[in-house]
């Protein structure tokens, strides 16, 4: 089979290059089908239960996505006549938003008031432009008095102001997705302020809410497509330009990447994929591991080449050297990431299927595609042996600290490991965004000035129709709505209690004792109905009365916290319900709830795969090593670098978000590689009847400057990541380059430690029966390069 | 005027005095847009001289909400109306249901001149509450339909365009384009399909501030009263935006009910059983 294989390589590359190049153009037209999903909501299933609570408060109140403008004055007033001028404006021309639905600011908020029997209700703010100081101080007066106003709409201390834009996006489907939609009204929105800032240079102006935050998606993960991944390629170019000191070799391996990653998105493709933000980075992480495979064949190839072989025979030599350990590195880095469609969240689950699809794709062009091009083009080597010697020193050295080295490593490991305790599990979706971006920018500045901008939102079902007329129902409303502002993780809270509170205080000629609940539901039932047949186009009490008004939605704004915190506080709040409020229903739900909770559920089930990958890759690694013990001896250099490096990131930062969690599955599938190359070549060494000193010496000459390069490019690739704005992503890559560098560490100093001292009274290992086909080396000088080997 | 007649009707009549060539709408089949305004207006104008001389009315309604949940609620009214000669027509509304308004009632003053007067009368406090408010585009008892929809129509409030003539379900209608000249209007345009025969408004469409389609009003089971006077028995407002829908039900409608303008005050309000 690999013999056919091999022959037919060398005997027809044109024939094998045009068929390969119309393969991978058939399979790469598929792209055309990929299309980019900025909704937030990819990352989660359409069954997650949090996201069908959301679902279902938005079907029965109205929706509520939002993109909120907070309005800065310099002179730290938005009392003044310029500056409610200024908001004035901005609210009016917020109307044109499109998918707007209301548009609510202290501008239009529905002012109520009493005159004889006349109820009035109006915009609080008129005219703007001919206030006197005596007006604006009454406005100001009745803002700061007014709960839904102040710290929600209006800074506390009148230093910044919010116009809040509802708008009604229509859902993001399985085949129809929103993000056209978002962006249509971020651009709108930004073009309005654009327009408003070089009129009222006075005013900075910032963009906040769900809207905003999908944009930030679909945008910072588009930009790292277009940044992150040219660079990779960039320095992908500039690694394989030293390693492998020939620019046809290179040439001929970017080639490879590149087919690799149209072939890989093109099959995704095909395959009903789209990208997200979750899977933008397939190609960053695919190319990274790609390499890897290149650089193993051509250094082989160009290794036969020194030793005065020629190009064909080299290239042979080269495949025949490196299929088995290639497919099997290959197949356990997919197993790796195949593990994650286990996630809860679908696209961690689509990165997974992905990437694995990507890796196998990486081995099979750089089995076939490769060598056909290594052949065509005119790569030359100088016939010169290379001599470095550095491997073989370095073993040296490993071999007699074994006795320090053992315990220093393995003391190294547990310490670092027990700090593994500092993480927890938190997603704060605020801060998915680097600082630096304008989300990010603006949800700090508003934090700043004004309030949070997670959200809660609450629906209090009485359970009979018209309920929330009920003075015992507003009660415990209004008694919650206190409760929550009470928490100090609440912000501000928005109620019908306090408006029914308000409407019996105008009822009885605007006299504040009876700013209270009304008396009886009757009453209150009409003052509501009073209330409703007096506003206007959109400032409706829709968004907070269902339509038998047997329910209503209570808003909370939250501080930025994290899931835990929110969580927390939602836990709080069911139990103070329960006591309270036993005989109404509480739901609670809002896409901060949605992330706090994917975190929680996403990391048990991340928690199964990364048992299924140990499970199904150690299996693997019996297989492919033939040896049960020292499978079993590679679950420590395996589970090691993830291990020491969560205590690290402990550390550093303790946070264990979406992107974290998939980083031990997927890590555990790469770090393998250079495991199995080791202990491979040990094996080998010892069933040739050599000692464990001689064969850890010949294990580090021959693969241990292939694993000191693999890892240098994993590192360099998974590091690229870091740069990306998308926080899920930079820590990811963070993450996975911190455990690829250690487990380098393991397997160069505690690994060999580790094998010296157990195989210390077991000198003359058993042969095998069978003699090894996969792992099979040829005899070769043990000084050396570049990936001679597995 | 009845509100929910003078929906109808409102949606469908024009007086010369606001007509004004809607200078971005051309018309089908253009021969002009003064044409087309004036086509439009004519239009108008037969259709109001079609309904003139109603006189008075009672009738008995039901009102269904649904949410795209599938929640319903159902309102039942009462309203009498009041044709006014030369001014706009008087409205009074009745809440039967739901239990808690019972008894609420609801005047309204419609004017050619100067805004809508309108009161409210709240049984539980028992007193007569004027609404001093310039909105009139909220929903009308959280239903779909603003007050603006079914507020008495006043020719000044809407200048009127042909656009084109079309089958719809079936009927061949006028399309008329009519764009509302309140600024305190909800809408920034409506527009009306009316069947060519008698003239009856078929489907009204109305677009939001920013332009957008935001509902479609269905009119069906059109009956004749008095020999003259048609009336649709079910009105059906879809809201595009928020998915939510609202059913309006005629089920009894009585013309020539004694009703006369001492019916029609704020004394009286607090009597109306």
């Amino acid at each position: 089979m690999k013999t056919l294989w091999l022959n037919t390589i060398l005997r027809y590359p044109w024939i094998l290059l045009l068929l390969l190049l119309a393969l991978a153009f058939g399979a790469s037209v598929g792209g055309k089908n990929l299309y980019f999903r900025g909704d937030y909501k990819v990352f989660f299933s359409q069954d997650y239960a949090p996201l069908q609570d959301f679902e279902e408060m938005q079907r029965i109140f109205n929706k509520n996505d939002n993109i909120s403008v907070l309005v800065v004055p310099q002179n730290g007033d938005v009392f003044t006549n310029e500056n409610l001028t200024l908001l004035a404006e901005l609210t009016k021309e917020a109307w044109q938003t499109p998918f707007s639905s209301r548009v609510d600011s202290v501008v239009n908020f529905q002012h109520t008031w009493s005159e004889y029997d006349d109820m009035i209700v109006e915009d609080l703010v008129q005219n703007p432009q001919d206030l006197s100081a005596a007006d604006l101080q009454r406005i100001r007066n009745i803002a700061f008095n007014e709960p839904n106003l102040n710290g929600g709409l209006v800074a506390e201390d009148g230093r910044a102001a919010i116009v809040n834009i509802t708008v009604q996006i229509p859902d993001a489907t399985e085949t129809k997705d929103n993000t056209a939609e978002v962006i249509q009204v971020v651009d709108f929105v930004k073009g309005l302020t654009d327009e408003l800032s070089s009129r009222y240079p006075q005013a900075a102006f910032y963009h906040t809410g769900v809207i905003p935050m999908n944009y930030s998606f679909a945008t910072e993960g588009q930009k790292d497509m277009e940044t992150l991944v040219p660079a990779m390629l960039g320095l992908i170019v500039l690694m394989l330009a030293v390693m492998l000191r020939s620019v046809l070799a290179m040439l001929a391996t970017v080639v490879v990447l590149v087919l690799t990653i149209s072939v890989t998105m093109g099959l995704g493709g095909w395959l009903g994929f789209f990208l997200s933000t979750g899977t933008i980075n397939v190609p960053i992480v695919v190319m990274t591991l790609a390499v890897a495979d290149c650089v193993h064949l051509v250094a082989s190839a160009q290794f036969a080449m020194r030793e005065g072989r020629s190009r064909s025979e080299a290239i042979g030599f080269a495949l025949d050297l490196n299929l088995m350990p290639v497919f099997i590195t290959s197949a356990t880095t997919a197993v790796g990431f195949l593990t994650l469609v286990l996630s809860e969240s679908p696209v961690l689950a689509d990165f997974g299927i992905l990437s694995a699809i990507g890796v196998m794709v990486a081995f099979v062009l750089s089995v076939t595609l490769l060598p056909v091009l290594l052949l065509i083009l005119p790569v030359r080597v100088k016939v010169s042996p290379e001599h470095h010697g550095g491997m073989e020193k370095f073993a040296g050295w490993v071999v007699r600290h074994q006795r320090t080295l053992l315990p220093v490593t393995a003391l190294l490991m547990l310490i670092f490991g027990s700090f593994v305790t500092l993480n927890v599990v938190n997603d704060e979706s605020t801060k998915y965004f680097a600082k630096g971006t304008d989300f990010r920018d603006s949800v700090d500045i508003q934090e700043e000035y004004l309030s949070g901008t997670e959200t809660i939102d609450w629906a209090l079902y009485s359970g009979e129709a018209q309920g929330v007329n009920a003075p015992e129902f507003i009660a415990k409303t209004e008694a919650f709505a206190e409760w929550l502002r009470q928490q100090p993780e609440v912000d501000h809270v928005t109620t019908l209690s306090d408006t029914f509170k308000r409407l019996n205080k105008n009822m009885h000629g605007d006299d504040e004792s009876y700013y209270r609940i009304p008396q009886d539901r009757e009453l209150a039932a009409q003052y509501l109905l009073l209330y409703e047949m007096s506003l206007p186009y959109g400032l409706d009490l829709n968004n907070q009365l269902n339509v038998d008004k047997s329910s209503t939605r209570l808003t909370s704004t939250l501080k930025n916290l994290g899931s835990k915190e929110i969580v927390e506080l939602e836990d709080r709040a069911r139990a103070w319900f329960a006591e309270n409020a036993a005989g109404i229903r509480l739901a609670a739900a809002s896409p901060s709830l949605m992330f706090s909770h994917i975190g929680e559920t996403n990391m048990d089930s991340m928690i199964v795969s990364m048992i299924a990958a140990l499970i199904l890759i150690s299996a693997l690694l019996v297989v492919a090593l033939r040896s049960v013990r020292l499978g079993a001896i590679s679950l420590i250099p395996n589970l090691g670098p993830a291990l020491v490096g969560f205590g690290i990131w402990g550390l550093i930062s303790g946070e264990i978000n979406l992107g974290l969690s998939i980083v031990a599955s997927m890590t555990l599938g790469i770090i393998v590689d250079d495991t199995v190359h080791f202990l491979a070549k040990y094996k080998r060494a010892r069933d040739d009847g050599k000692d464990a000193e001689a064969a850890v010496r010949y294990a580090f000459s021959s693969v241990g400057r292939a694993l000191l390069i693999t890892t240098v490019v994993l590192v360099a690739g998974f590091s690229m990541l870091a740069f990306s704005a998308f926080r899920l992503n930079s820590d990811m890559g963070l993450a996975t380059a911190l455990i690829i560098f250690i487990a380098l560490l393991v397997d160069f100093f505690f690994l060999p430690a580790f094998l010296l001292r157990l195989d210390k009274n077991n000198q003359a290992h058993c042969n095998t029966p069978h003699k090894q086909q996969e792992l099979k080396t040829e005899t070769h000088p043990a000084s050396t390069l570049t990936g001679e080997t597995l | 005027m009845n509100i929910f007649l003078s929906l109808i009707t409102a949606l469908t009549l024009a007086t010369p005095l606001v007509a004004q060539a809607d200078t971005t709408q051309p018309a089908a089949g253009s021969t002009g847009q003064q044409n087309a305004a004036e086509k439009g207006l004519a239009i108008a104008k037969d259709r109001k001289q079609r309904d003139l001389g109603w006189g008075n009315s009672e009738a008995r309604m039901t009102m269904t909400l649904r949410n795209s949940q599938g929640e319903e609620s159902v309102r039942e009214i009462r309203l009498k109306s009041l044709e006014v000669v030369d001014d706009g027509d008087k409205g009074l509304t009745i809440f039967d249901e739901p239990r808690d308004v019972k008894g609420t009632a609801f005047l309204n003053f419609s004017h050619t001149g100067k805004p809508d007067e309108q009161w409210l009368y709240l049984p539980a406090l028992k007193r007569v509450k004027r609404i001093a408010s310039r909105n009139k585009s909220g929903p009308f008892m959280g239903s779909e339909f603003a007050y603006e929809d079914m507020s008495s129509f006043e020719l000044e409030k809407y200048s009127f365009t042909y656009l084109r003539e079309e089958t719809l379900n079936g009927v061949v209608c006028h399309v008329v384009e009519q764009i509302p000249t309140d600024e305190f209007s909800g809408y920034t345009k409506q527009i009306v399909w009316l069947d060519t025969e008698h003239l009856r408004a078929q489907q009204v469409e109305f677009y939001d501030r920013k332009k957008s389609l935001l509902k479609t009003l269905s009119f069906s089971d059109y009956k004749l009263y008095k020999d003259k006077f048609w009336r649709a028995d079910v009105l059906t407002m879809v809201n595009h935006q928020n998915g939510k829908s609202t059913v309006l039900n005629t089920s009894e409608l009585r013309f020539d009910t004694g009703l006369t303008d001492a019916d029609f005050n704020d004394a009286t309000l607090s009597r109306v059983r």
